[in-house]
């Protein structure tokens, strides 16, 4: 009975906290070559893919784990991981929703996820991972009345392998980092996108990542391509059980945009961030890069990031074509002993190409939390413009707010604007909302909304709403 | 390298009267140099500038051994005219002249510390090899209450008697109570092809004030490192202003360490640079305690494929409640193969701060130039008057009006 109660209590704090008890399938633990071939197996990969994965391996081993980041963590052991774990229900891929194993629906709709028919009406197509798999991909036939293809990236390798070949590892080469490389040899599934040219999606495409099993590495795959003229927005959500251990996530996200496409890639990040004294928790090592390949092309990146123990990453832009655009909208939430250390990177290659960053940064608690950012204008792109804004907010002397942007302009005909602010929330603010009322902790809410205002506004409806509460619900304790 | 370094070590150490302590201590910042090298743009802090490729590219072969036996003769044309001042001169890294003639003996302490070790630290491999290899060294004591009279200049001047040299020079000052210098550093070079390596350490004691001017304005194909350290304690002031110009390379650090409440740190610095110059400014202000502040201001011209670094760090430690911290860099890039590069940072772990920071990089506003040919300028002068502006701005900043006035003229900036 006492267990039970603390265990809602531990849920109280972190809602996405349950785990589902589901058989599931393993790959041998540890990291080699049988284990890459078991995956690629598994997955009834073509020959083109292992030797992907295997020439990735190869240069992996040579590879050294960088050390460079603010957040420091206690070393990883790559071969005491899972490098794939799927529910056995799953083994034989089920036809429809139908089939699916019960147990895997009830998660979904305990996370809020619809994947049942019924709850398709609000116009979202969802592809949701679980740890190592796609168990569903929703308006899938739909979306094929227009040629657009959402699905599993495990079955794009098999149905469209010629956009696979093309696409995968352009953005993000095999030989990139650490992180990329181990993510090239043994990804396991996530999702895939194609958008025909002069095609506008007419729904949100959506990817739901969920960890369940313990000592899995989630090392997922992205790839969309938006062909010539086509518009596509696209949403990622992630949780994860709470567990004791820290558990490793290494995604690769590929964007790749041509003329005059545009993608807008959005992302609420709500991994599981480790309990009150930093006990668990995900690393979330995350590699996102978008290419603007083709001229008048834009990349624009949205995300919240509230849950993880360790927030690692940049997704970047690389604005190769004419009159690209590169946006980049962050909020960055750490509280308790999260770390995070976050930012992009906007590569101006063509001419007259336009960047914008808005990042707004807020610690509490014992946290630490880092903007780092590369804005770098090469000789080549005249006429090119940047601006840059990031801003912290401090709650309390124990937490750190750091900025670390890197600037660097090569043409003198291009412009780069930055600025920083760090500061706390005033006192006169505070009094100004309890005497209107409000508690402390909705004051500092209601504050801290303010302050994300102008990234919240990017987010697509339905995720801006539930992106408020997270802010909210993130910074619960860290008054007084 | 390795043996080169050996042996002028052995020769320089041959000329001091150093105890077997010394000499180990020497050897073993020797021995850490050796094995690190100069620094290069695999470390953070030399990302933007690799000094090991600059100096091989532009110097080559470095000698560490300097003949200081015999005495060089002083120039007086180098000596700066309507301005009376105290004077330290150094020529070829030799010092020949320390001259506090206007002010009251008894007020001012000069110790030869040649013959003891006073390691200092930095966290690069110069200063192991500043440690190693100066030879002659002098702590400068500005006794409780002084204000010296006139201001201290030291020139630093190379003539073509050396070549392909690395001269290592070493100063500290401390600054007691009440204490007040105004030093203006003033490079003069006619040499070619030498590494200057300049560590000055300076002690701040409560309310003393320090302002500090460097000023590498004559063209020199010379290469210069200094680094200013400065401790700060109860309500100290500290002015440095940088006109960064003439040398190949030059990267100026200062350290400022806020240590005492009300104690304020101002760093100011201009870049006008030409030809394929790299010059670079590195600042680090640590607020350490409650009610500090800091002021960086950092302009840049740059014109052919010159290039110019800043790299500016606030760092505010937890305790440092009230901390005022404030960092702006702005470059005019004039030409297409100009560049510029920043790292503003900022690393806060208290909440009840105010600080900022913004950079800014880009071409003369064609709107502004516009309206200056507009009015009946041409375009040169439209140029210059907007560059002049641009500028004038870090000028205006200097306090102290008869350097301000000094600094003009030299940069001839017009008001």
């Amino acid at each position: 009975m006492e267990n039970r109660q603390k265990e809602i209590d531990k849920l109280k704090d972190y809602k996405y906290g349950f785990s589902t008890d589901i058989e599931n399938t393993k790959a041998p633990k540890g990291l080699n070559e049988d284990v890459i071939k078991f995956i690629s197996n598994i997955k009834k990969e073509p020959q083109w893919m292992l030797d992907f994965r295997l020439k990735a391996f190869e240069r992996f081993k040579q590879l050294k784990e960088p050390n460079w980041q603010k957040p420091k963590y206690p070393k990883i052991d790559y071969q005491d991981l899972y490098y794939y774990s799927a529910p056995k229900s799953m083994d034989d891929k089920p036809k429809s929703l139908d089939e699916l194993d019960p147990k895997l629906l009830e998660t979904y709709k305990k996370l809020g996820i619809p994947l049942q028919e019924q709850a398709r009406l609000n116009g979202i197509a969802v592809d949701a991972v679980f740890d190592s798999v796609s168990v569903a991909t929703t308006f899938r036939e739909e979306l094929i009345k227009q040629g657009i293809i959402f699905c599993p990236i495990s079955e794009a390798i098999q149905n469209h392998p010629e956009l696979v070949k093309k696409y995968l590892g352009s953005v993000i080469p095999l030989t990139d980092h650490f992180f990329a490389t181990l993510n090239s040899a043994v990804f396991t599934d996530g999702s895939f996108v194609y958008i025909p040219e002069g095609v506008r999606c007419p729904m949100e495409l959506s990817t739901y990542f969920r960890i369940n099993a313990s000592n899995t590495g989630q090392f997922e795959r992205t790839l969309i391509v938006a062909d010539k003229g086509s518009y596509v927005s696209y949403l990622e959500g992630c949780t994860a059980p709470m567990r004791d251990e820290n558990q490793l996530h290494a995604a690769n996200v590929e964007l790749v945009a041509l003329d005059d496409a545009e993608i807008k890639y959005s992302t609420v990040q709500n991994w599981y961030p480790g309990d009150k004294d930093g006990k668990g928790g995900i690393y979330n090592f995350v590699t996102k890069r978008g290419l603007c390949k083709g001229k008048n092309s834009k990349i624009s990146w949205t995300q919240v990031e509230t849950g993880s123990a360790i927030t690692w990453k940049y997704p970047s832009c690389i604005l190769k074509g004419d009159n690209s655009i590169g946006e980049f909208y962050s909020i960055a939430i750490t509280n308790n002993y999260q770390k995070a250390d976050t930012g992009t990177k906007m590569i101006h290659l063509g001419k007259n190409t336009k960047s914008k960053i808005i990042s707004k940064g807020i610690s509490a608690g014992f946290s630490d939390m880092t903007y780092r950012g590369l804005v770098d204008i090469s000789s080549k792109a005249s006429n090119s413009n940047n601006y840059t804004q990031c801003d912290s907010l401090l709650m309390g002397n124990k937490c750190g707010a750091h900025t670390v942007p890197y600037i660097k302009n090569k043409n003198s005909e291009s412009n780069i604007a930055h600025e920083a602010t760090t500061s706390k929330i005033s006192e006169e603010q505070l009094h100004y909302c309890q005497q209107r009322g409000l508690s402390a902790e909705e004051a500092v809410g209601l504050i801290v909304n303010g302050f994300c205002k102008e990234v919240l506004q990017q987010l697509p409806m339905e995720f801006a709403v539930e992106a408020q509460k997270l802010v909210g619900i993130s910074l619960e304790g860290s008054v007084g | 390298m390795k043996e080169q370094l050996q042996k002028d070590f052995d020769n320089t150490i041959k000329n001091l009267n150093l105890s077997q302590k010394d000499i180990e201590i020497k050897k073993f910042s020797l021995d850490n140099f050796i094995n690190k090298g100069f620094p290069n743009r695999k470390e953070e802090d030399w990302k933007f500038s690799d000094l090991n490729q600059i100096i091989k590219k532009n110097i080559g072969e470095l000698s560490f051994y300097n003949d200081y036996t015999s005495t060089n003769k002083v120039d007086t044309s180098v000596y700066v005219d309507g301005l009376e001042h105290n004077k330290i001169v150094f020529i070829n890294g030799r010092i020949e002249k320390i001259d506090f003639d206007y002010e009251k003996k008894e007020q001012i302490e000069i110790i030869d510390q040649s013959e003891t070790v006073n390691k200092f630290y930095n966290n690069n491999s110069l200063s192991d090899l500043n440690n190693a290899l100066t030879n002659k060294s002098f702590k400068i004591v500005i006794k409780k209450g002084y204000q010296l009279l006139k201001p201290l200049i030291i020139y630093h001047t190379t003539n073509s008697k050396i070549w392909s040299k690395n001269i290592n020079l070493k100063l500290d000052f401390e600054l007691q109570e009440d204490s007040h210098l105004r030093l203006i550093d003033l490079f003069s070079d006619t040499s070619e092809k030498n590494f200057l390596n300049i560590f000055y350490n300076f002690n701040l004691k409560e309310n003393a004030i320090l302002k500090n001017y460097k000023v590498d304005k004559l063209e020199n194909k010379n290469i210069k490192y200094s680094f200013n350290n400065i401790e700060q304690y109860k309500n100290t002031v500290s002015e440095t202003f940088i006109l960064s110009s003439g040398s190949s390379f030059f990267k100026s650090e200062i350290n400022c360490n806020l240590k005492g409440e009300h104690s304020s740190a101002f760093v100011n610095g201009i870049f006008s640079l030409d030809n394929s110059k790299h010059h670079e400014i590195r600042t680090i202000v640590n607020h350490l305690t409650e009610n500090t502040k800091s002021y960086q201001l950092i302009k840049s011209v740059l014109e052919d494929s010159s290039k110019a670094v800043y790299q500016g760090k606030i760092f505010v430690s937890s305790d440092a409640q009230k901390t005022d911290g404030y960092q702006l860099s702005k470059a005019i890039l004039l030409n297409k193969d100009s560049e510029f590069n920043a790292k503003p940072e900022l690393e806060i772990y208290a909440d009840d701060v105010k600080c900022s920071h913004g950079s800014a990089s880009g071409s003369l506003n064609e709107d502004s130039i516009f309206y200056l040919m507009s009015r009946g300028l041409n375009y040169n002068q439209a140029r210059e008057l907007l560059i002049n502006g641009f500028l004038l701005d870090v000028v205006e900043k200097i306090t102290d009006s008869e350097i301000r006035n000094l600094i003009k003229n030299m940069i001839g900036i017009k008001e």
